[in-house]
């Protein structure tokens, strides 16, 4: 499915991904964990193709092919899909339109027929109800106004209404209270196909309970510093990133 | 009501295929204006004395004033010599022949505005049949409208067939001497719209003219008058287009609304002059004076604009608040693109008491185009408890391009209340790959953007108007990504 060599970028001149291998197969859910300033968000952004940052070198293909090659929204319509560590709001442009549009054109660019409003409308609510979210969220604009928490659920409808390939989820776990980490979760396990990756960043591997993962590495100074199972996890949370051997200049910079 | 798209488009069709005069094919006037110019508009419109009087005091007045220079913008001389001030149909011959002649780049925005492909042939100048410049549209539905009692003719056959009313009311709110352009156009005005509404009567239905410009050095100069009496309603659209040409051509128009006590007129405008291709040549210069005047009490006149034509736009619709409680409301979206130039915004006067006003304004620049809002709240000493609500926005896309605000507020009266906000925006890089990680296209999505930004202006247009002011949107801002 998805496959990263050598891959180096960065971001007004500083290199933040120093090198990242990682091999992702379909039907799998990986996990990224690693120390703030490590490069896991920066890694998110440029799979998604965000030319704020820099690939100076290295490859990165989908499914055999390369996928730097292709604009944000081929890669989308490709089945790569973010959803954001900080959802940005869009005023006035309603969620549900701004779905409809994203979904047509997904629909267009595989040569299906566009939804129109009223096909969309049971489609969106369904899905709404399926991560908890009020149906009347679909009217207001794309995360105006909405908290934290209905962000990140807002970001995993998109991503149920999407159904990608790669579903990249950046620390979608952060700031949800319980009940909202269940709901998320089962969101995600939803996702989970055999014809599906998903790529997930966290720093809690309270998550890990919920959306068990195949593999989880540790993201460091812009490099995987260590790869194992679901028991890594448990091992960091249990003896924290000092453990590997992270100096705090790796984390800081 | 609103209409649906089709009826709209049928209307629209309608009208141009009843809208020509058939006149024997008589010339385009010299360049150049005096007062035999004048005199000879005056007598093909067969207009009584009192008209060409009223002109020719204008046309004086005019002579003795300047160009105003204050507004933020930007242009060479006009040469009023070398504007022809009359222009009959054209010749068959001289027009296009068929849609093969015309520019493709203009076809492709008639195609993505959805106008049918016949009316493309018309607004193009295909010679398909005869097109008008100078003289206005006819109107529709007459029927109903005569039943109703409401007068929706062009201004030409008003001034013949109800003098007194055009004699009381035209110049009541614009007078002739009011600024240079309007004294230009009360002095060689050509056509326009004329509206009455009868006492208590809610107009059967939206009233609508589509003006367009086709000769080429021709100056336009449209001249509407609505009036509601007692507690009457309208509502009004105007569409604008004008075919491409490498020249600037002038548009002064002057706009007049009068609404009695528990009147209300609510005049929406979707402007789509051309602007001037993406180097900046050519256009429209789009000089407009609209004023409402709210002389009865509780009477409210909305003004709704959506521009995004023009290759240069110095247009206030204002509105004077003189009967006690009568509102004003003006609700604007602004875009310039490439070298547009546009300063646009309202004035508000309120003079009786406990009048209202409302102001909401939406400016998109792109490129390297310069928007300015400039608005005026003035509360004179009698507008005692009298508010104002000023909500003024905008929005620059790419860096290149320019954003102003010049709100002025004059008041005379302690008690009355302004509240003033202001905003400027970006369309941000996190906004737009967000949009296109969802799939969705960079021009898509400034425009999916843009339009959400506008929508406390959109949904104040009737229904239809705001489906093609989205549709002009998309077309207006083609070219501003990338
Ligand atoms: N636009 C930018 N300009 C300058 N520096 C940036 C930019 N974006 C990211 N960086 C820097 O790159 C480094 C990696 O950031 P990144 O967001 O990828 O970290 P992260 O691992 O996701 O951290 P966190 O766990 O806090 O989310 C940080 O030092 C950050 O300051
Ligand atoms: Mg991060």
């Amino acid at each position: 499915m998805l496959s990263i060599k050598n891959l180096h970028a960065s971001v007004e001149g500083k290199e933040i991904l120093k090198g990242i291998n990682l091999e992702i197969k379909a039907g799998e859910v990986h996990a990224i964990m690693g120390p703030n300033g490590s490069g896991k968000s920066t890694l998110s952004q440029v799979l998604a193709g965000n030319d704020a940052f820099e690939v100076t070198s290295g490859e990165v293909t989908l499914n055999g092919d390369n996928l730097l090659d292709l604009e944000t929204e081929e890669r989308a319509r490709e089945g790569i899909f973010l959803a954001f560590q900080y959802p940005v709001e869009i005023p006035g442009v309603s969620n549900l339109q701004f779905l409809r549009t994203a979904v047509n054109a997904m629909r267009k660019h595989r040569g299906e027929e566009e939804m129109n409003a009223a096909e969309f409308m049971k489609l969106a609510k369904e899905v709404s109800k399926q991560v908890d979210l009020d149906p009347a969220f679909l009217k207001r604009g794309v995360n105006e106004g909405f908290s934290g928490g209905e962000k990140k659920r807002n970001e995993i409808m998109q991503a149920l209404l999407l159904q990608p390939k790669l579903a990249i989820l950046d620390e979608t776990d952060s700031g949800l209270d319980i009940d909202a980490l269940q709901v998320v979760s089962n969101g995600v396990n939803a996702l989970r196909a055999e014809d599906r990756a998903i790529l997930m960043v966290t720093h809690y591997q309270r998550l890990l309970n919920h959306i068990v993962p195949d593999y989880v590495h540790v993201l460091a100074g812009g490099r995987i510093v260590k790869s194992g199972g679901r028991e890594l996890a448990l091992e960091l949370e249990e003896k924290g990133y000092g453990w590997l051997g992270i100096k705090d200049e790796d984390t800081s910079n | 009501m609103a209409t649906t798209d089709k009826e709209v488009k049928e209307l629209i069709k309608r009208e141009y295929e009843h809208g020509f005069v058939t006149e024997i094919e008589s010339d385009t006037f010299e360049p150049g204006l005096n007062e035999d110019v004048i005199r000879r508009l005056s007598e093909i419109k067969q207009e009584p004395e009192f008209m060409l009087e009223w002109r020719l005091k204008a046309y004086r007045r005019w002579l003795e004033m300047d160009e105003p220079e204050w507004a933020h913008v930007d242009f060479p001389k006009v040469d009023y010599d070398a504007i022809s001030y009359y222009s009959a149909p054209k010749k068959k011959e001289d027009m296009p022949q068929s849609l093969d002649d015309v520019d493709p780049e203009l076809l492709r925005t008639y195609e993505k505005l959805g106008i049918p492909l016949h009316e493309r042939a018309k607004l193009a100048g295909v010679a398909v049949d005869a097109v008008f410049d100078s003289v206005s549209v006819a109107t529709t539905f007459k029927e109903p409208l005569e039943k109703a009692g409401v007068i929706f003719c062009p201004i030409s056959e008003a001034v013949q067939k109800y003098p007194e009313l055009v004699k009381k009311y035209l110049g009541s709110v614009v007078p002739a001497g009011d600024n240079y352009f309007a004294a230009l156009n009360s002095a060689v005005f050509s056509d326009g719209s004329f509206v009455y509404i009868p006492k208590g009567v809610r107009c059967p239905m939206e009233l609508s003219t589509y003006f367009r410009i086709n000769a080429a050095n021709t100056g336009q100069f449209e001249r509407t008058l609505i009036i509601a009496e007692e507690g009457s309603y309208v509502s009004y659209l105007e569409g604008c287009t004008a075919p491409m040409r490498d020249e600037n051509q002038l548009h002064a128009a002057v706009v007049e609304l009068v609404a009695l006590d528990d009147a209300q007129i609510k005049y929406s405008t979707v402007q789509n002059w051309y602007p001037g291709d993406e180097n900046g040549k050519g256009g429209i210069y789009n000089f407009v004076t609209k004023r409402g005047a709210c002389i009865g009490k509780n009477s409210k006149i909305s003004w709704t604009q959506v521009e995004t034509g023009s290759a240069i736009t110095w247009k206030y619709p204002s509105c004077v608040l003189r009967g006690e409680n009568s509102v004003g409301e003006f609700y604007s979206v602004a875009l310039t693109h490439n070298y547009q130039q546009a300063d646009t915004g309202t004035k508000m006067i309120h003079l009786g008491k406990n009048t209202r006003s409302t102001i909401i304004s939406k400016g998109i620049s792109a490129g390297r185009s310069s928007n300015a809002y400039r608005g005026l709240v003035k509360f004179g000493p009698g507008a005692e408890g009298a508010r104002n609500f000023t909500q003024c926005d905008s929005l620059l896309i790419g860096d290149r391009c320019g954003a102003h605000t010049f709100p002025y507020i004059e008041s005379k009266n302690k008690s009355a209340i302004v509240e003033h906000e202001a905003t400027t925006s970006k369309v941000s890089d996190e906004q737009m790959f967000l949009c296109r990680q969802r799939g969705i296209d960079p021009e898509q999505a400034v425009s999916m953007i843009v339009n959400g930004f506008c929508k406390e202006v959109f949904k104040e247009l009737p229904m239809e108007f705001a489906v093609e002011a989205g549709k002009l949107l998309e077309v207006s801002l083609e070219g501003s990504v990338g």
